[in-house]
């Protein structure tokens, strides 16, 4: 773009927004409405994502040794349990251990606090690094010689990873069809502009511009369409956010789920949208007007 | 110049609308193109423009062989020539003034360049004190000279007239005619489309008749301007027998 003729874009693309207003407010909305679900998908399957990490790195599987075992033996268990593959760390918690630990789980209840530590096992605190595997890793640990028992939340991580891998898919198709529609609706709305435009885009080509030149109004039209959409969905999305975040924390049974703070996807969300939507407005200003730069 | 060399045209539909075309219109020259309604005139207009390429032969208009240009090159062809067409094909919402220095300013021509050149072209087209007037505000011949005005801003080697007098009364026609003869006078190379023969008669200027794809004639020759015997009262298309 020669900054001669900046000037001269910036005007003509603004003025073409200005005279087709309802169009330009009909692109505006529709563009910020796909941006805004696609947005919302894509901050469920983050904050599911957040939530699967949360488990992996905060969930342990418990594996309890066979009273049978001595102390060496025991404890050699351990190079086996991080053989395993995907496991992070296994933490040895000797039988003592894990009476105090009981113990100060139940400070009130004064049965509990001289247990006999001769009733509990020793056993392994394993942390992993991918949840999606824990069935296979519980197993793996499960047929080890000298552990008797797992304890692992399978049932639940795999409910999170279902839904995590729903969201995403559920999100990428939505964002392919909504990236579409929004294009096509820009670019229909750029149709209108060029259409409003032909005569002088022939007496453009007539007189010698290059079709730069011709594109660029159209290109800062649907620039500007697609940046005023991100806008518009990123006020609209913060809005929502915060709303759902708020009330997901006032509720004592969801505040477990800990909603990832809009603070720190604020400015992905930003870039993302201020992405998207000039990616549309530009793409759908390039189709629209690629007829009338043929020849 | 304009140069053509057995130039063949046919559409996509297998419509041959040009069939062995030669002629050279030398720098300076003035030329009518004549011929009835289908004779293959437009056609020659818009292979001389670029928006057609021919399916045989050559083509140089100032310099460019439009025959095989690269497509980035046709702009810069399209610098050299001026276009007017008969319906005059203005912008209704810009100004005389804005309509011109548009025409300037999409071949980045400098703003201060820009006013002198438009001032220069509308005095030459006597039409300095309409230059805030919006077309619609204009009569028909006056909305022309504009449109030739626009042709020549850009200081075109050639300009290319397609029925400039189509839309006007034989007294306007006459007046354009005689301003484009002006202009040609003054240097710039001049290829005016037409079939009204009453008209082209009155200058006695070099004159390429075509018919169904071929050059039938081309000839100096009509009738000399102010010729009272002949004096142009408009009508009398050319008749093909």
């Amino acid at each position: 773009m020669p900054g001669r003729n900046l000037l001269y874009f910036l005007h003509e693309g603004l003025v073409n927004v200005v005279r087709h207003g309802f169009m330009s407010f009909a692109a505006v909305g529709t563009t910020a409405a796909c941006l805004l679900i696609m947005g919302t998908f894509s901050l469920l399957a983050v904050n599911a994502d957040s939530i699967l990490h949360r488990l992996e790195t905060e969930n342990e599987i418990l594996a309890y040794v066979d009273e049978s075992y001595t102390d060496e033996d025991t404890l050699a268990l351990k190079a086996e349990l991080e053989k395993i593959p995907d496991v992070l760390r296994a933490d040895f918690i000797s039988k003592e251990e894990a009476v105090v630990d009981f113990a100060a789980q139940y400070p009130e209840e004064e049965l509990f606090q001289s247990l006999d530590p001769e009733i509990l096992r020793d056993r392994y605190s394993i942390h992993i690094v991918n949840i999606e595997r824990i069935s296979q890793i519980s197993e793996a640990i499960r047929s080890l010689p000298g552990i008797v028992k797992v304890n692992a939340y399978e049932d639940v991580a795999g409910g999170f990873v279902t839904l995590r891998n729903i969201t995403s898919l559920v999100s990428l198709v939505l964002i392919a069809l909504l990236f579409v529609v929004s294009v096509f609706i820009t670019a229909n709305t750029i149709k209108l502009t060029t259409l409003d435009r032909r005569d002088e885009i022939a007496i453009m080509r007539m007189v010698g511009a290059t079709n730069a030149f011709i594109r660029w109004p159209f290109v800062v039209e649907g620039a500007f369409l697609g940046g005023l959409s991100a806008l518009v969905a990123y006020a609209l999305q913060t809005l929502i956010y915060n709303s759902i975040a708020n009330g997901v924390t006032r509720n004592d049974l969801l505040k477990l789920l800990r909603i990832v703070p809009y603070e720190n996807l604020s400015r992905i969300v930003l870039t993302g949208f201020l992405l998207s939507g000039l990616l549309i407005g530009v793409g759908g200003s390039l189709s629209a007007i690629r007829k009338y730069l043929e020849v | 110049m304009i140069r053509l060399k057995d130039v063949e045209m046919s559409y996509d539909n297998g419509n041959k609308a040009i069939r062995g075309i030669s002629f050279t219109i030398d720098d300076g020259e003035f030329a009518f193109l004549v011929g009835p309604s289908g004779s293959g005139k437009s056609t020659i207009i818009k292979l001389l423009t670029g928006e057609v390429e021919p399916s045989a032969g050559r083509i140089m208009v100032n310099g460019f062989s439009t025959s095989n240009i690269m497509p980035r090159q046709i702009p810069l062809m399209r610098r050299t020539l001026g276009v007017i067409f008969q319906d005059f094909r203005l912008i209704s919402n810009r100004t005389v003034y804005d309509n011109l220095a548009f025409a300037m300013r999409v071949v980045n021509t400098p703003t201060r360049s820009i006013r002198e050149r438009i001032n220069y072209c509308l005095d030459l087209v006597g039409l300095t004190n309409k230059a805030s007037n919006y077309p619609t505000e204009l009569s028909g011949g006056e909305q022309q000279r504009v449109a030739i005005a626009r042709a020549l801003v850009n200081n075109p080697d050639t300009i290319i007239a397609d029925e400039p007098t189509g839309n006007l009364d034989p007294e306007r026609s006459l007046e354009l005619m005689e301003l484009l003869v002006r202009i040609n006078e003054l240097g710039t190379t001049m290829l005016v489309v037409t079939h009204e023969k009453a008209l082209v008669d009155l200058f006695g200027k070099r004159v390429i008749m075509i018919d169904e794809g071929h050059v039938v004639s081309d000839q100096v020759g009509g009738y000399r301007l102010h010729d009272e015997e002949n004096a142009y009262a408009g009508g009398s298309d050319y008749a093909w027998t």
